[in-house]
């Protein structure tokens, strides 16, 4: 059961229920006080991630499960959104999901560039019993003060 | 001649020397192949201008992208044109982060991309 400020939502890994989460997420930061630029770029983050466990861990599979809890943080007098993307797709050696050089103009393989680039903090690591993967995303405001959370009406 | 599916759609326009390509909607994993589809099939042939419209995409992902850049190396390898236009500020924030906004040829208008 999810913790009190958090929101659990499991889905299964077709590409459809990706502008679900979008829209799932862009609420929960704009709730957190995340200011735009930074809600967006964490939108975009998990977006990729998702993908790139779509493509990469379920090798295009869309009938697998991914979970993403959402979790409003505040580290330091800074709030922010902790979003924890959870796998099934079996054992990862988290060493081989690295940055590509952006020297060479090709199509594809961004996506962890753009989640390392948009995020304050990044942490991949193997699920415990190695079922997966479990990538931690946390994006704090980017005003020092902790930013007044809106009313959830 | 509009083509849509889902959310997103594509309309094409015939100019002197090509293609105006005006797409809409969200671009992301789930729509990017309908639109690598759609423009392998207006690139088919070869066209001296392929013009992008990207003034109703208001979001887009890598996959995206990737497909932008796969048409860019076609046009390039062929000596033909590729110009992407009307970009919205969050889109273009990814072709920052990827450094492409360098790579393509993008301005502000359709008008601008006739003569880039």
């Amino acid at each position: 059961m999810p913790a009190k400020d958090s929101i659990e939502i499991r889905v299964l890994s077709d590409p459809c229920h990706l502008c679900v989460v979008r829209a799932a997420i862009s609420a929960a930061a704009d709730r957190a006080g995340l200011e735009e630029p930074e809600r967006d770029k964490l939108v975009l983050a998990t977006d990729e991630a998702m993908s790139n466990v779509i493509r990469h861990g379920y090798g295009g599979r869309t009938d697998s499960p991914i979970a993403v809890t959402l979790s409003k943080i505040n580290e330091n007098g800074r709030a922010g959104i902790q979003v924890v993307i959870e796998d099934e797709s079996g054992p990862v050696d988290v060493s081989r999901i690295r940055r590509r050089s952006l020297d060479e103009v090709r199509p594809g393989g961004l996506g962890v560039n753009i989640i390392y680039d948009s995020i304050d903090e990044v942490d991949y690591a193997p699920r415990p019993g190695d079922v997966g993967l479990r990538l931690t995303l946390r994006q704090f405001s980017a005003a020092n003060a902790v930013s007044k959370p809106k009313e959830c009406h | 001649m509009p083509l849509t599916q889902g959310n997103s759609s594509v309309d094409t326009q015939t100019i002197s020397d090509g293609v105006i390509v005006h797409v809409k909607g969200d671009i992301d994993f789930s729509r990017s192949p309908e639109l690598r589809q759609s423009l392998i099939g207006v690139l088919r042939g070869g066209l001296d201008r392929l013009i992008i419209d990207l003034g109703g995409v208001s979001y887009m992902d890598s996959s995206g992208v990737a497909v932008l850049v796969e048409m860019l190396q076609t046009q390039r390898k062929r000596n033909q044109k590729l110009v992407l236009c009307n970009m919205q500020p969050k889109v273009k924030g990814i072709f920052e982060i990827a450094r492409l906004h360098m790579v393509f040829t993008i301005v502000d208008s359709v008008e601008d991309a006739q003569q880039a």
